[in-house]
């Protein structure tokens, strides 16, 4: 489990980005948290840098969508999902707890055949 | 409607397909490319594939899911023509493709010396421009490129991350002075030094020497550079001369209204051959901009479909960015010649601020970021507030 901080840190909207195996971005959507991979799957871009609206994260860059509940894109330009990592609130501290197989949660994900 | 036309098989043709698709268009949609590549991404062509870091394959735009566009591929085939008494496109080995809707998305070429030219000088538009030039970009090689704007000033700071020697040669006295600014455009030169490129402003082509391959540019105040390989970089022009004569309005490409529709019932143009109204600018201008061919389809073709499809009020903000030595350069909005820059977040010096692009009234207009993307994406959406009410 990786300590992301208090969540009164964090507030609605904004989001924190923290080092796993690598980076990733760690969302207050509404009051509820999501993490998902910083780095953008088009080109390299910090999603934590993005714009929070409902439950997707703009790209800061070329305003690729992730849903931060699967981490699907929900348009163009990306093409990829991004992991999502469960996260944990307890005593009002954030923890995320890093997805580890990348292989199989991505190969899950694109088997829905989503757009 | 049961046959649509997409003329243009790159970023705003592919998007538009997507769009019919999206919007519930169940017809025959056939698109016609005069490439023979399947639709590809084009902003990395100058620097993260030039630089060899991504593949072809990197590239492609279309996903698995998109053969469920179910679409009827013309790659390789260009447009000669628009018939519009009966709809057809015509297409240069005959064939004519008789539609209900068509959808001109044919977008813009590089400009080009008007010289005979010899070996060793290069555009870069497509993917074939991008291989040659990056099978002659070695350790050692010796470029010049004409023209630093952003296509020229990318080339330059992928060229010099390959250990190329660069000169780059710019006619006004800073880089993307009418986009920018002087304050800012001199910005954009000290970006170019600091990795050690040599930018020569308010300099003008006099010649290319050498007759078979390139061997020197030749400055109009005699200095001569020399180069084993030279970029133009001069901008782009709109590929709408198949039109003349079709009864489309043309004047700097296809004229159409805000939501992409032109003159003719049942045509309407997007992209970069689009001179489109601008509900931000209030008035007209194509863009050569990547996210203007993948957000503006969407309302063109929900206007050919007849639907109703508003886009978020961010999507009509102009939006640009360029990768130079390292940094994200964004800027949104426009910049006019009685704007004013500010810098409200960051130094100038460090290369890393925000700075403001206000009116005569003070009221921000343009926003310019060097790797400041949080902010910046918020200066974006705050600049909507700029358009008209009911746009």
């Amino acid at each position: 489990m990786i300590l992301v901080g208090a969540a009164a840190d964090i507030p609605v909207g904004e989001s924190v980005r923290v080092q796993g195996s690598v980076a990733i971005a760690v969302f207050n959507a509404d009051g509820t948290f999501y993490a998902i991979d910083d780095t953008c799957t088009h080109q390299d871009a910090s999603l934590s840098d993005g714009w929070l609206e409902d439950c997707a994260v703009e790209c800061p860059l070329h305003a690729a969508c992730f849903d931060l509940r699967t981490g699907k894109p929900s348009g163009p330009p990306a093409r990829k999902p991004v992991r999502t990592h469960e996260v944990v609130v307890d005593d009002g501290q954030v923890f995320v707890n890093e997805t580890v197989e990348v292989g199989a949660e991505v190969a899950g994900v694109l088997g829905e055949g989503v757009r | 409607m049961q046959t649509i036309a997409v003329v243009g098989a790159s970023l705003a043709g592919l998007t538009a397909t997507r769009s019919l698709r999206d919007q519930g268009f169940e017809g025959r949609i056939v698109v016609v490319g005069d490439e023979t590549h399947a639709p590809y991404d084009r902003p990395p062509l100058s620097k993260e594939f030039l630089a060899g870091a991504v593949s072809e394959e990197d590239l492609k735009l279309a996903t698995p899911e998109d053969d469920e566009l179910s679409a009827e591929w013309r790659l390789g085939n260009p447009a000669t023509a628009l018939d519009t008494g009966d709809r057809a496109v015509v297409l240069d080995d005959g064939e004519r493709i008789v539609a209900d809707g068509v959808v001109l998305a044919t977008g813009a070429r590089a400009k080009n010396l008007p010289w005979n030219l010899p070996k060793g000088v290069h555009t870069l538009r497509t993917l074939d421009d991008a291989r040659a030039l990056r099978d002659e970009l070695v350790v050692g090689t010796r470029l010049v490129v004409i023209g630093a704007g952003f296509i020229g000033s990318e080339i330059a700071s992928t060229a010099v991350g390959l250990g190329v020697e660069v000169d780059v040669v710019e006619a006004a006295p800073v880089p993307l002075l009418k986009a920018l600014g002087t304050e800012m455009g001199e910005v954009c030169a000290g970006l170019h030094a600091t990795k050690g490129v040599r930018l020569h402003t308010g300099a003008t082509l006099a010649e290319l020497v050498g007759r078979e391959q390139v061997t020197a540019v030749r400055l109009s105040d005699g200095r001569e550079l020399p180069a084993d390989v030279v970029v133009v970089g001069i901008g782009a022009e709109p590929c709408v001369e198949w039109l003349h004569g079709s009864g489309v309005d043309l004047d700097d490409g296809v004229v159409t209204d805000a939501q992409g529709l032109t003159n003719v019932p049942g045509v309407v143009a997007v992209g970069d051959c689009a001179n489109s109204h601008r509900n931000f600018l209030g008035a007209p201008r194509r863009m050569e901009h990547w996210t203007n061919a993948l957000q503006q389809p969407a309302v063109a073709v929900s206007a050919l479909l007849g639907g109703s499809y508003v886009p978020p009020a961010h999507h009509e903000v102009p939006y640009f960015w360029s990768d130079q030595y390292g940094h994200k350069i964004q800027f949104a909005g426009r910049r006019t010649e009685s704007s004013t820059a500010e810098v409200v977040e960051g130094s100038v010096d460090s290369l890393d601020f925000l700075v403001l692009y206000r009116d005569q009234e003070g009221n921000p207009e343009g926003v310019l970021g060097i790797d400041r993307a949080r902010s910046f994406g918020r200066w974006r959406r705050q600049l909507a507030g700029r358009l008209p009410a009911g746009r």
